[in-house]
């Protein structure tokens, strides 16, 4: 009862945060804030689909017809041609069009589809060309805290905070008890059907640690962008681009002299077949193999996201022809399965991600030409660097 | 792909690397590390226990199979001692049954032994009286008179009921 009792106390505190938060929200007339064509949909939906500078929750219309927006500014930290200048990002006073121009340090900046420009010395405004790219400002270096930052940050503590009390529970107990006994078997997962049989017995434990921490950011991240927050970190290629370099650079730096052999001079066929082996195999290893990782992830859940959006979008497109209960009434429906299945992507491309870095790290570290393992009836024990032929 | 790399944005790029190189740092310090070490400790102590139980068993079983054995000794025993006992039984019966007859027929030839030689000796007492008598009968008649016949033959008839009194 007390528990319950608690849990509902703190219920009512974050909503009353959340309400409380409508003093920082800044508040400004949109003409074309709503959306409900499908011009607006699409719009929306890339706009999603982008990192942002501010948390954004949700925005209506107040009675005077002003479009008010809810959420928190974050910090703006980027490097000029005058140097570091940081603000809050509410300076922009959400204008996404560069018509807002902050002045820090002698540069001016403008926020520009969602990405923030420093215009050239002595233009006063941004001037843009046909096809709407700036003519007279250039992409600032940005390292600001964005929605994604913090999105990661916030898992980081999410799995600190699990993880470490799970660890700290086997100081007291054999086994864990309450939240600790569902991440247990989630760990034993990935140590046992992950690292271990594509790495193979003699080398997994060295890189179960990276494989547990990238299987369990992208899991959560992957959940977290199904939450209304509307996260999408790992639809961001650079957040995917970095896990496919780590993962990258584990294999290149952990590989062996076999690794290397059959990269340069596969042992085995003729020697003018070599070279161009030699080719093919030095774009497998430092191009292909991080370009799938990381673009399988990106597309994945990037597409989950559109095709989520799209079906709850169908809501204001076949209003007209289905009339507003049929066309919710679809929508409703079709984007409940849709997300269901992309509870499950979500699970499967963390899975995915993680098995295929353990599978390439195993490549790199396989021992080639060695004695076979012979169980108790003499026959050979097939182990991973066997069984990984079937993979590729 | 334009689009793709107009996405992509540097400085993401670099958080994200400085993030994650944080937070594998910091997991496999606070969380990965422990909580293999006690998983390993734990599949560890899981077979060991195993392991221990299975020796147990086969100790156990070892031990009924030698105290089996040791009853069937033990009962092979005590029906080989039973068996000797009733041989040497039946041995001492039989021995002292022979012996008892070799006994008594020694006995018996013995007794008769000494019967035969009782006879012969009162043969020969009987023989040596009756020579005595004959030489005292001789030597009454020879100191009586011999010289009336009366006299003779009563004397003789006297004598003749002394040895029928004999």
């Amino acid at each position: 009862m007390m528990q319950v009792s608690n849990t509902i106390k703190t219920l009512l505190q974050l909503l009353i945060l959340c309400f409380s938060l409508q003093s920082f929200a800044i508040s400004d007339t949109e003409p074309e804030g709503t959306v409900s064509t499908k011009e607006q949909v699409d719009e929306y939906i890339l706009h999603h689909l982008k990192d942002s500078h501010d948390f954004h929750l949700f925005s209506y219309s107040n009675d005077a017809g002003e479009r008010k927006h809810i959420g928190f500014p974050l910090p703006v930290i980027l490097w000029s041609n005058n140097g570091l200048a940081t603000f809050m990002s509410s300076e922009f006073h959400h204008d996404d069009n560069g018509q807002v121009i902050v002045e820090r340090n002698g540069s001016k900046f403008v926020k520009l589809h969602s990405k923030i420009y420093e215009l050239d010395n002595g233009a006063t405004s941004v001037s843009f060309d046909e096809e709407h790219h700036a003519t007279n400002a250039h992409k600032a270096l940005d390292f600001s805290i964005t929605k994604s930052v913090v999105g990661v940050l916030l898992v980081g503590l999410l799995m600190l905070l699990a993880f470490s009390s799970l660890a700290k529970q086997y100081g007291k107990k054999k086994i864990p008890t309450g939240f600790g006994r569902v991440l247990e078997p989630l760990v034993l997962y990935v140590r046992d059907e992950i690292a271990r049989p594509n790495i193979g017995e003699k080398h997994y434990r060295k890189f179960t640690g990276y494989l547990l921490t990238v299987f369990f950011f992208i899991w959560i991240l992957n959940l977290m962008g199904l939450t209304p927050f509307g996260f999408n970190v790992t639809g961001q290629i650079a957040v995917t681009a970095c896990l496919a370099i780590f993962t990258l650079v584990i294999y290149t730096v952990s590989g062996n002299k076999d690794y290397w052999m059959h990269i340069l001079w596969m042992p085995g066929v003729p020697v003018f077949v070599k070279p161009i082996l030699a080719i093919i195999e030095l774009a497998g290893a430092f191009i292909i193999k991080p370009f799938s990782l990381l673009v399988r992830l990106f597309a994945n859940i990037s597409a989950g996201h559109i095709v989520v959006m799209s079906l709850i979008a169908i809501m204001f497109t076949l209003k007209k022809s289905l009339g507003v209960v049929g066309a919710t009434g679809l929508s409703l429906v079709l984007s409940f399965f849709i997300t269901l299945i992309e509870v499950l992507v979500a699970f499967l491309q963390a899975y995915i991600f993680t098995a295929l870095s353990a599978l390439f790290i195993g490549m790199a570290v396989a021992e080639h030409d060695h004695e076979h393992e012979h169980d108790s009836h003499g026959h050979e024990v097939a182990d991973a660097e066997d069984v990984r032929g079937d993979f590729i | 792909m334009e689009v793709l790399l107009n996405d992509f944005s540097p400085g993401l790029f670099v958080v994200q690397t400085i993030l994650l190189l944080a937070l594998i740092f910091l997991m496999v310090k606070f969380a990965w590390k422990p909580i293999l070490n006690s998983l390993n400790e734990r599949e560890a102590g899981i077979e060991e226990a195993l392991a221990a139980a299975d020796k147990a068993r086969t100790d156990m079983q070892n031990l009924q199979a030698d105290n089996e054995k040791m009853l069937q000794e033990a009962r092979a025993e005590r029906e080989g001692m039973l068996k000797e006992a009733r041989e040497i039984k039946e041995k001492m019966i039989s021995d002292s049954k022979e012996q008892a007859k070799l006994e008594g027929d020694k006995m018996l030839k013995q007794a008769q032994a000494a019967i035969e030689s009782e006879k012969k000796a009162a043969v020969a007492d009987i023989k040596s009286q009756v020579a005595e008598l004959s030489v005292a009968i001789a030597e009454k008649v020879l100191k009586e008179d011999l010289s009336s016949n009366d006299k003779q033959l009563k004397l003789v008839d006297s004598m003749l009921s002394d040895i029928k009194l004999n």
